[in-house]
Order: C-alpha cells, then structure tokens, then sequence
C-alpha cells in the first residue's frame, strides 16, 4: 500500500496495516525530520522492522536532494539475514511501484568465513582459521612473491577483484550474504573484499552491533560512516552485551603457553631475518622512531583487528623506546607472561584494580606503563613485519596483549579477581586460569544503568543518589555514538520505562515513545502448571487424593523422579494435542541432558533399585522419548553449533511438512559461571553491579535469543521450571552481597526478577503478528506464587486467567484443547467493532481525510 | 498391468468354417470390441469379459490357422489372426483378464452382500469399489446400513461417488511410506536399512567388512558390542576397548562421514537460523576475549571426547534421517547386502541431484514469510497428504484422547467410596453439569457425526431425486422417506441412550452413572440431558423435517395433479 505520511510518501510492502506500525513510523519520520535521535519501545509481533525499514528507505526516496545512509545494527547474523531479506521484500515492491529510480544498494557485511567463496579457504574449520587462510593467499607480501614464483598460492577471487579495480562494483539491489557469495562467485570476484569496499557506495548496510561498537572491528570497518547517517540499533536492549563482551579478555594457563610457544616462533623469525634481510627490520625501527606511520594506509587485505581500545583513548605518539625494536620487544612480553603466570598460582581469591596491578607488573617486571599501552601496536608491527600470514597460530599473544593495552589504558572502572579454583569441581584442581577484562564504555553504561534504575524502581530503591549513577558517567559513554551520527534510533520490544534513558543519557531525542499492542483476539495463552496429572477425577467424591506430586526444578526436588515423570507426562500429552511445533525449554544443559536421559531410560534398570512402595506410586518414566516420537520427531539444542543449527533447520522442514516436531532447548547456555581458577579483571565494585545485572538479565541461549518460534514453527512453549541463577557463583554471590548492602534489595528479590525476565524472554518467542497465536505453559509451581509470577511482562500477566494459575496436567490439556480450537476459528482480522486492529489503504485514507486517524494513534 | 490394451487384425468368424469378415479387435480389460473394416456388411461385436466363460486356441505347428475361440453362455467368437504371434498375445491377455474377473467375482459375490440384476458391473469396477469399501470404514459402513438395508441401490449408493470411482486406481500416485518417528529402542538390524542411514559409518564399514572380512553375525555382534559399550557412557572404557579392537573402534569413533555432511549441509541451512553464521561473525568471541560462560567455551581437553556420542546426538541424527525419508524403497527384509548397496546406490544418484535440490530450496528459503494478516501468505508447495481412511485416523487419534478418561474409570472402579460422599459429589456434578453444559468434545462429536453422515447421506440421495421424474425415483423417494422417518424418533432416543452410556467415560460420568441409578435423581437429569441433546439434534431434525415436507407436499400436488390426468405417472 502507499500512502501519505505528512509529507512522505511511505511505500509499504503489504496490503494492510498495523495502527501501530502507523504511529511507529509516524513518530519515527518527525525524529528524521528533526535530525535527531530517539527511542521507541513496541512490543514483539507488530512488524517493528519492517515498518522501520519501509519509512527509512521511503525517506530517502522522497527527499532525494539530502541522500541519507542507513545504518541497521542487528545481534546477530541470522538476524541479519531476516532483515536483509524484508528488505529485499520491500525494495521488489517499491521498484514495481517507481520503477528503476527506487533502486538502492543494500548489503549485509559479515566475516570472511560466512562470505569466503573459495573452496580451498573455506575448508579451514573455523573463522580464525578462515581468516588465516585468507590472508595466507592475500597478503601484500604473498601476492609479492607470486608473482615472481608462480609456485605461491594466492586467491583467483582476490587476484581478479584486484584487477578489475574500480570496476568492480556491485549493481544496486538488496544483497543478503548468499546473494553475496552467488554474484562473487558468478564474476570471480571475492565477495569478502568487495562488500567491504561497497559499504561505502551502498544506501543501506546491515551487519551486527559490534561492527559499530567493538573497537576492535569498528577500527577496521566503520571508520569512514559519514554523519548524514540514520543507525538504528533493533532489539537495543541487548546491546550493552556486546560492548561487554567486546571489551573483555581472559587469560588462562593455556593462553599463556601457547603465548609462550608464539614468543619462541617469532624470536626464530627474527633470528631469521637478521640473517637474511636485516634491512627490514631496521626499517621498521626506524618507521616506529618516526611514530606509527603503518596505520592507515596498509593495503586492504593485510588489515588486522584493531586496538581494543576505544579510538579516542588511543595515544597518538611514538611507540616509547624500550620497545621499538624487536628483540626487546618479546623480552618485555616474556616477562609479562611469567609475571601472569606467577599471578596464577594463587590460591585465594584476590580482587584488584588495574592500577595496582599495573603497579605490579611495573615493580616485579619492570614494565611500565607506558609500554603495556603500546603492546597492541607494538605486536601488529611486528608480525607485518615478520610477514606473519597464519594469524590464528598467534591468537595467544595477541590476547595477552590485547589484555595489556587495555589494562594500561583504563586506569579506572575495573577490577581484577583472580579465582584459584574450579568451585564447581572443588576436588579437581584444575590448571585452567581466567583473565577477565570487562570494560563499560559505549552505550552499555547507559543502558545498564538504565536496567539497574528500574530494578530499583521495581523494589522502591532510590538510586539516584548514587553518585556512580551520575549523568555525567552516562552522558561522557555514550557522547561519541551520538555525536558521531546523525540520528540514532533505538528500538526494541522492552525499554520500558522509556522516561528514564533521556534523563539518564543526558542527551535529549526528539522523540522517545512506547507504543503497546492491538490484539484482535485473544491470541496468547499462557498458563502455570504446578502439579502432575490428578489420578482420581476431582469431581469424583472424596476420591480426591492429594499424590498429585507438585513440579519444581527447585534445588531439592530437582533429582525427584516424579517431578522428571510428570514433565514427561505433560509433554507427551501435549505432543498428542498440539499441532506442528513445540519448544521446551529447560533451565540448563545439564539438566536438560539429565531429563531427556530418564526419559529415554526404559526403566528396567531403576526397577532394581527404587523399592517396592516407590514402584506403586508409577515413579518411573516408561520410555517417555519414544512416546513422543510417536506423535512429534525430536530436535535438541547441543552444545555443537553446527548441530542445533542443522537440528533448527530440520525442526522447521519437520513443522512445514506436517510431520510435527519438539525442539528442546535450555535458556541458561550461557550463564556466566566463573571457570575454574581465573583471575578476573572486573569493573570497580561500584560499577561492578551494573555489568553483573546485565550479563544475567540478557544471557539466554543461543536459540532462545534469536530464533523465532512463530506460526506454525511454535504453537506451545513450555518453560520447565524457573531458571534461576547459579547460585554458588562467586560473581553472583559477590553483587548480591553488594546490591544488598547498597541499595537494599533482597537477594531472593533480585533473582526472582532476572529468572523471570529470561523465563519471559523463551515464551516471547512465540508471536509474530496478530493473527499468529500460541500457548505458554510455565511447569513450576513456584510461578504460582504471586511474588514470582507478578514480575513477568505485562502483556503475558494481562493474558493469565486466575483460573490458569494452578493447574494440573490434565487441566492444561483440556485448557490447550479449548484455545486450540477456539484459535482455528475464522475471525475478523479487522478487529470490528469500534476499535480497529487492521487497516487497508482506503481505512487510512478515509481516516486521514475526516482526521479520525489520531484517534486510533497508540 | 503392462499392456491394458491390445489391438490386433483379425478375422471375425461364426463358425470353424466361416470364411470371416476381416476388421480390427481390440481387448481391454473390461471388454472387447471388434470393428470390421466393411462398416456396412460387417458385424460389429461387443462382448464384456465377464461374460465370457473360456477360451481355447489353435497350437502352434499344428496345420490348423491360428484361431481364438471365446465362449460364452450358448456359443462362442471365433477370430482367426494373420500370425501365431498375434495369436499368442491376444491369448495371453485373454487368459490374464479372465482369470483376474473369475477371482474377482469370486470375492464380490463373497463381499459385496448385494449384486444387482439391473447393472452390468465390470468386474475391475466391482474391484475398484470394494478396494474403496475396505479402504474406508466409514463407507463401508454407510454402504452396509443403505444398501444392505435395502434404502438405496448399490448404482444409487456409487451414483453419487463417481468422483472416487472416476480415479483410475492406476492414476493414484503411491504415497512412499517413510520412516516411523519411533527410535529403534531394540536392535533389530535387519529391520529395513535405518541403521546404515543413520550411522553411515557403519553402512560404510558393513560394505567394507561383510562379507570379506567377517560374517554378517560377527559384524552385527561387533555392533551391539560397540551400541552396549557407548550405553555404559564410560568414556575411558570405550576409549580402551576401541585402541584393542581396531574393528570395533570403527562403530565407536566419531562418524566422520557424519561429520562432513554436516559440513556440507550447513551451508545451505535457512540462513536466518544459522546460529553458526553468528560464530563466524563474532569477534568478540576470539579466544579468551569476552566472558566465559558456563557450556559454551569448556575446553575439551580429553582426547577421549572423540569417543563420546551422546544421546542428544543420536536423536537428532534419527529425527535428521527420518525427515529425509526413505531413499530406498526396501522391501528385501532379508537381505541386508540389498539393503546395504541400495542405499548406496541411491546415496551416489543423490549426490547428482543435489544441486537442484538445493536451488529450490533456497528459492523456497528467499521467500519471506510475509506478515500473515498483513498480506495472505503465498501457499507453500507441498505434496498432498493421502489419508486413505480418515475415519480410522481420527479414530486412532482420539483413541490417545478418550484413552486418558479411561485411565480414570478404570481405577474408579477399584475405588470404594463412602456413600455420602458420593452423593454429595454427584450433586456437585449435577449443579456444574446445569451451569456449564455438557460440552465434552469428544463424545458429543462422536456421536454427532456418526448421524451426521447417516443423514446426509440421505438427504442427498433424497433432494437429488427432485423433480421426480420417473416412476425409480418414485419408489427410491418413498424409500428414502421411510427410512428418514425411521430415523427421526431414533435420534433422541439414541442420543439419549449414547450419552448415558458414554458418561462412564466422561469426566463427570461416574456420577452421572450413579445419578441414573436413583430414581428421584434421574427425572431431573434426564430433563438436562434432553437439553443437552436437542442442541445437538435440532439440526438434524432440522434438515430432516424440511426434506420430509417436501416430500409431503410434494405428494399432495401429484395427488392433485394425478387426478386431473388419471393416465399421468404413478
């Protein structure tokens, strides 16, 4: 449909609309025509993105005097892909409408491994390996020597992309990474090379957060984004992860003798050079003595991961002299290593901060301060120097002085903890060592802070006497991302509340909205399951009996078998009543292993050892898996990549062939648990909390991150038990202490919140738009206690019938058999009635013609 | 069969001695048709196969020509061919057809209760039908209450089901059975070559081993050995007893095969779940850079986890196979070397076919799942479900479903209960039964559609003989509209008696049970109940009604008309 917003005119993909889509791209247009930033919040199911991409580009297209570059940050690739493909959807139909003067260029930038062509590369098993193999044909050096020795294996792809130079552009279109590799691959060119260098030409790029915000890519990638343009960062409420996770590192035993290995490999190759060409060392000497004039225009293949530190903290100087040449050079990282070494066999918990240890280092090595903050810079000259190609070999002492320049750096907002042992394992003493550098710079200051005030909003707390909490913590993170672009967008399903970020950032968008949803009908039903299957029927007289075991995952009755028996059960109806498919998820891995081992058991060989009384009350579990294999084929979450990727692959084929089938999934895959004897370079105790209450409010499971269940793919989610945290971590133990003692927050309180949130967070999953529907079943009978089930999200807690509250498995059946059918009913997609949930083009235009449409504005 | 149709010169001749009028016979399995090439004084002749009692031939050497004689109840036809040859296959297939209609009218007349006078059935007709009736219980039962009740004839009965009869059984394609979803749970290698799809390495190894190396019976207790040995989950033992045996290692070790198709198959996954596609692009997961987390980065510093298979594994590698179905359509059961180069074979011609394959795929990948109420979605291509008998299949579903109830009932019955109580809890059930209704799917569906179909069956033979025409109609009218009003007083009644007893197995029917038992009791819920039923069968009576209306009505004008014109139709 198109139609006029003010005075763009919106091409948009689809027939009909969304009232919310409407008012979403209203509010984002009059962001755009202000140039400036906003925030807009709209739940999960209401078509965010393409409402998003369809006004941006729109935009654009109307005011193509002011060309505007759109920058779309997603979390991750798939997700990428799923926009790069609405995007495809969108420009087919803008184009059939203007014909050729819509065309834009848009790509997807991904690695070298999800964009390599060449057979040869690619066989390499992961992507250092990948990128290892690349430059291994690619470097300025190799191609050097090729072409003297044509025995030197190179890349055609490379070579001919080379060659045609500047002719070697991409034609306007939508390119998703297979669109990418297909026309690589159809013009010989290298699809890697050439994304990288239309990222400047194109319209629209989307890639992954960390491109803009993890200074080791972003240094490489995005250094040249020009200020006319519009981010966006979609489901932002995620994005303070990757700044974490983009600014830590750690070093365990094995980093440092592979760092060691690396140390002896290039002492050889400088022995080597110095025999055979010592004029290039000294060249480099001499490059250093002058400052560090490689930067910058090193040739595109030989370009490296970045400074891990942020660019405007990078010193601007001659690398000091004690350094500059080689030899000296791994001495001083020797010493590093032995000192971190000795730092290792500790055998308490210490916790310092970076300036103390630098102090340290500085006292017990003799390596100042200086010097570790050059380690970054220092080391990638050295190894162009050494023409080093294979640089996944190297990963080792890039790490240890990745971890030195930032340690040097930041003399403020961390901490370092440095844990002996494996607490899980206690009895195994484990070699494994940690250093872990977390760094809160970018947005993830502001956002944490954002999470953290709620959280206090939430128990009464008054954290804005905080003086950690002051703007100008905020405002200083986050100044850069906003000063350098013109308009940031962030958006996400759950900002709320949405008053709190302006305040918070010191920064003042023009516009910061929270739209809710429209349903046409009830198409949710979650529900809380808290016992077994009653054997006797309730309406039945006195046979009311009470064995109904309650279920749990509650630590004591975890390893109950009634409690695995009844989860079976539930599942084993339900598979028998639920169309297409069904996604379980467990609070770990190890649990997850544990129940579907029970279930698979055939229960002979507990016949022997349960007693005879036990045996009477039905506790084993009699070959539950294969009962679900009657109905529905299995697919489970492993800890192997490739196989739950292949196995989500064949969940959907399993689902869209009528066959059926049941995903299991755990929510906790990547708790943070603290590894066996590691130190740990945290931030200070202040800021401490924040990183720790986001970590565990956003670490969820590969698949119950960013996969979506919707339609047919999830028509019953079942959350078994309440995930809550690792309660023995001494992270966690640690911040509980802390937000205790600060603010007056209930240990119990606070875990309670974040296990709800992911527990939220798995079932969320299930609704794409308004027609879709789907149950939730919560299996725990702590949910239905009111102190837990209260802090789940608004939309499910509006949708939870106190009926549903306390049920039984044959309760739920007949429930879930009731909204199954009552969902197949046809419906009026419209809405009806006064209040209309759907709009067609002759809706909208009428609306805007009487001006009834700000009525129905959310 | 192969040749469903022979045509063949020939001379048609009365007698031995005819000189014949020379034209074209063709056979088919039905009948056969001889065309002289003198339209004028030929004579044309067509004879169906079911009334053909024998055949005899001239034999070949012998000095007489080569002759055919079909006979048939009080003489034969005679044709006389240009060669033996065409002798030979006229006769083949003659004898084929009429040995298939001597044992298919065999069956019919065993089978089908009713043959009708007034149809000339062929006999691959009458085979078809019956094909249909034991394919489809719920047909056959309409069939057996209709026309073995004498209400409708059988060509009535087919008349309105030339739909299923049209469809040449031939034309059907056949639906390959897959794989069950179940898991393997005892070792049966035998089974049908699931094992060798599943585990690839041991297809590979059987190929390579059997039977040069070992006999069948030592490779298959090679690995239930290794299958026993990978069940203890003791790693260290498995890693032992794989570095003894360089055979059993083979079963123990990590498939590779596996392993590459893996490789090979997540390139082309849908690219907006390749959670793998994220590891690739995410560098701040280089190693050691980030925050370690629990599962995801442990390093496997055992090299004994080349042995570990884990039951995870296992399930999804069988899902996997599953959903790829069949390869080889195995019906050698006892030959696992078939089996075993079968799938081999097809693996190769797969590997061909790949390609285009994946491009469909893709192109199915590309297409965005639009918004569905935004935009109605493109319908996905998908192969029809051939669900021969839906009565059965529904049936076997809510077996699953009523089975539950039943569970209940039959502990009931161990359960002895204090009186008082009992009576208590009935009233209870009785108050919740008046607000709410007795609205349990299962049984009210149940019964309903049993009538439904009854019904309309009727009904649809009764509208479509309107307007009557013929004096059949007439009769087959009158038929019917006895038979509807048989059934209309029945179908209270029997609602009544279907709800009273299938409230055993209803979640409120103890007590409803024990409810009927007291007398005072039972009037009220009777009068419930009876509510209950009309909601259901007031349609019914419905449409019943107006059909005999018409017919009443109807009546009167033909009465009336018939007066006028005494010499009109009956």
């Amino acid at each position: 449909m198109i139609f006029k917003l003010e005075d763009v005119t919106v091409y948009f993909p689809y027939d009909n609309i969304y009232p919310e889509q409407y008012s979403y791209m209203l509010e984002l247009k009059r962001a755009l025509d202000a140039k400036g930033h906003c925030l807009l919040e709209m739940p999960t199911g209401t078509g965010k993105t393409i409402a998003l991409l369809s006004l941006i580009t729109s935009y654009a297209l109307s005011k193509p005097e002011n060309p505007i570059k759109f920058v779309y940050c997603t979390r991750t690739v798939h997700e990428m892909e799923k926009t790069l493909a609405e995007l495809k959807l969108l420009h087919n139909y803008q184009t059939r409408q203007l014909g050729p003067a819509a065309k834009i260029l848009a790509i997807g930038l991904s690695s070298r491994k999800n964009l390599c062509v060449n057979s040869r590369v690619l066989a390499a098993e992961n992507r250092d390996s990948v990128d290892a193999a690349c430059r291994k044909r690619t470097a300025s050096w190799v191609r050097g020597l090729a072409a003297e020795n044509p025995n030197v294996e190179t890349c055609e792809f490379f070579e001919n992309y080379e060659k045609a130079a500047s002719a070697a552009v991409l034609p306007p279109g939508v390119y998703t990474l297979q669109d990418l590799r297909a026309f690589g691959k159809q013009k010989g060119w290298c699809p890697y090379f050439l994304a990288r260098h239309m990222v400047q030409f194109s319209n629209v790029v989307v890639y992954s957060y960390q491109y803009l915000l993890d200074p080791k890519v972003a240094g490489i990638i995005s250094k040249e984004m020009q200020k006319e343009s519009v981010v966006v960062f979609d489901e932002a409420h995620n994005i303070d992860n990757v700044c974490i996770e983009a600014l830590s590192v750690s070093v365990r035993r094995q980093t440092l003798e592979g760092a060691t290995r690396n140390l002896n490999r290039m002492n050889q190759e400088i022995e080597r050079f110095k025999a055979t060409d010592a004029g290039r060392l000294r060249a480099e000497y001499n490059r250093l003595v002058e400052g560090l004039a490689l930067r910058g225009n090193l040739p595109i293949a030989d370009a490296w991961l970045s400074n891990p530190a942020l660019p405007d903290d990078i010193l601007k100087e001659a690398v000091p002299g004690n350094i500059r040449r080689a030899e000296h050079f791994l001495h001083v990282l020797r010493r590093l290593v032995q000192y971190l070494r000795g730092r290792l066999e500790t055998e308490n918990v210490e916790k310092e901060n970076p300036v103390n240890f630098v102090a340290s280092i500085n006292a017990h090595a003799g390596i100042d301060q200086k010097a570790l903050r050059f380690c970054y810079d220092r080391l990638h000259s050295l190894m162009l120097t050494l023409e080093i190609t294979d640089t996944d070999e190297f990963l080792h002492i890039q790490t240890i002085c990745d971890f030195a320049t930032l340690l040097a750096t930041y003399a403020r907002g961390f901490s370092i903890i440095i844990e002996p042992f494996d607490e899980r394992m206690p009895h195994i003493p484990d070699p494994v060592l940690q250093v872990c550098f977390l760094l809160s710079f970018l947005v993830h200051v502001f956002s944490s802070s954002i999470l953290f005030q709620r959280l206090c909003m939430m128990f009464g707390g008054t954290p804005a006497q905080n003086p950690l909490l002051s703007c100008h913590d905020a405002s200083l993170a986050i100044k850069p991302v906003f000063d350098r672009f013109q308009s940031v967008v962030i958006t996400s399903g759950t900002l709320t509340p949405i008053d709190l970020y302006p305040r918070l950032l010191n920064f003042h968008p023009v516009v910061s909205r929270s739209f809710k949803m429209s349903l046409t009908r009830d198409c949710i039903c979650p529900m809380v399951l808290t016992r077994g299957r009653k054997k006797f029927n309730e309406y039945l007289l006195a046979c009311y009996i009470s064995d109904q075991l309650p279920v749990s995952t509650k630590f004591d009755m975890r390893s109950d078998p009634g409690v695995a028996r009844n989860y079976g059960k539930l599942l084993v109806e339900m598979v028998s009543i639920v169309p297409d498919g069904i996604v379980c998820f467990f609070v770990s891995y190890s649990y997850m292993d544990e129940i579907i081992a029970t279930w698979n058991d055939s229960g002979i060989l507990k016949l022997k050892v349960i007693s005879v009384s036990i045996l009477l009350s039905d506790t084993k579990c009699p070959l539950f898996l294969q009962e679900i294999m009657q109905h529905k084929l299995v697919f489970i979450e492993t800890q192997d990549v490739a196989e739950t990727t292949l196995a989500l692959d064949n969940y959907r084929t399993a689902c869209d062939c009528g066959r059926g089938a049941v995903f299991f999934s755990c929510c906790q895959d990547l708790r943070f648990v603290l590894l066996p004897g590691a130190i740990c370079i945290f931030p200070t105790v202040s800021n401490c909390y924040y990183h720790n209450l986001v970590w565990d409010v956003h670490s969820l499971g590969k698949v119950a991150e960013g996969i979506d269940f919707d339609g047919h793919y999830g028509r019953l989610v079942i959350m078994f038990g309440v995930p809550f945290q690792y309660t023995l971590s001494k992270i966690l133990l640690a911040r509980l202490e802390y937000l205790r003692d600060s603010f007056q927050i209930k240990e119990g309180d606070f875990l309670t919140f974040d296990a709800l949130r992911q527990a939220a967070q798995c079932v969320g999953r299930v609704i794409r738009s308004k027609a879709d529907y789907g149950m939730m079943i919560f299996a725990d009978k702590r949910y239905s206690r009111h102190d837990k089930r209260s802090k789940l999200p608004g939309w499910i807690l509006s949708h939870l019938r106190d009926a549903h509250l306390n049920l039984s498995t044959d309760m739920a059946l007949h429930i879930a058999r009731e909204f199954l059918r009552k969902m197949a009913q046809p419906y009026d997609k419209t809405g009806g009635g006064t209040r209309k949930t759907l709009l067609s083009q002759e809706d909208l235009e009428k609306m805007t013609n009487d001006g009834s449409i700000n009525d129905i504005l959310y | 069969m192969s040749s469903s149709q022979v045509t063949k010169r020939t001379k048609y001749k009365t007698s031995v001695k005819d000189p014949g009028s020379p034209g074209v016979l063709r056979m088919n399995e039905q009948k056969l048709m001889f065309v002289p090439d003198n339209r004028n004084s030929g004579t044309k002749v067509v004879v169906e196969f079911k009334s053909i009692q024998g055949h005899k031939y001239t034999k070949e050497g012998s000095n007489k020509p080569p002759l055919i004689n079909l006979s048939f109840q009080g003489g034969s036809y005679i044709f006389e061919f240009d060669s033996y040859a065409d002798l030979h296959v006229c006769r083949d297939f003659v004898g084929k057809v009429l040995e298939k209609s001597r044992e298919t009218s065999t069956t019919a007349t065993e089978k089908a209760a009713v043959t009708l006078a007034d149809e000339q059935l062929s006999a691959a007709e009458m085979q078809l039908r019956i094909k249909l009736l034991q394919e489809d219980s719920e047909l056959q039962k309409l069939h057996q209450q209709f026309v073995g009740g004498n209400i409708l004839t059988e060509a009535e009965f087919w008349a309105t089901r030339k739909k299923l009869l049209n469809k040449d059984s031939s034309m059907k394609s056949k639906q390959r059975v897959g794989f069950k979803s179940v898991m393997i749970s005892d070792i049966r290698p035998l089974t049908d070559g699931r094992i060798f799809a599943e585990k690839p390495a041991v297809h590979r190894a059987y190929l390579n081993f059997v039977p040069k190396k070992m006999t069948e019976m030592e490779f298959w207790t090679k690995y239930c050995r290794a299958e026993y040995l990978n069940r203890t989950k003791n790693v260290h033992a498995v890693a032992a007893e794989a570095a003894e045996d360089e055979e059993l290692a083979v079963f123990l070790k990590e498939d590779d095969i596996l392993a590459r198709e893996v490789r090979k198959k997540i390139r082309r996954v849908d690219p907006t779940l390749d959670i793998e596609a994220d590891e690739g692009d995410d560098y701040t997961h280089l190693p050691d850079h980030g925050i370690l987390r629990d599962g995801s980065k442990e390093v496997n510093e055992s090299q004994n986890e080349f042995y570990r298979r884990t039951l995870l594994q296992d399930l999804n590698r069988h899902a996997a196979v599953v959903l790829e179905g069949r390869t080889v359509d195995v019906e050698r059961e006892d030959n696992t070397k078939a089996v075993a180069e079968a799938l081999a074979h097809s693996k190769q011609g797969k590997q061909g076919a790949d390609g285009n394959e994946n491009e469909d795929r893709l192109e199915r990948i590309a297409r965005v799942p639009p918004i569905e109420d935004l935009q109605p979605p493109d319908s996905l291509p998908l192969a029809p479900l051939s669900i021969k008998d839906a009565r059965e299949y529904f049936d076997s579903q809510q077996v699953n479903a009523l089975k539950t109830s039943r569970d209940a009932s039959a502990r009931r019955e161990s359960r002895s209960c204090n009186t008082q109580e009992a009576y208590a809890s009935m009233r209870n059930a009785i108050s919740e039964i008046k607000e709410n209704g007795l609205s349990d799917p299962i049984v009210s569906s149940d019964v309903a559609i049993k009538h439904w179909t009854t019904i309309q069956e009727l009904l649809r033979h009764f509208w479509s003989s309107y307007p009557i025409t013929t004096p059949y109609l007439y009769t087959k009218v009158t038929r019917l509209k006895d038979a509807m009003s048989n059934i209309y007083p029945q179908l209270e009644v029997c609602f009544l008696q279907k709800f009273t007893s299938l409230a055993f197995f209803h979640p409120y029917g103890f007590a409803l049970n024990q409810l009927l038992m007291k007398k005072e009791l039972k009037e009220s819920l009777q009068s419930e109940l009876r509510h209950q039923v009309s909601l259901l069968v007031r349609p019914m009576q419905q449409a019943l009604d107006a059909a005999i209306q018409h017919h009443d009505v109807d009546m009167q004008k033909r009465s009336a008309k018939s007066g006028e014109k005494p010499n009109g139709y009956t």
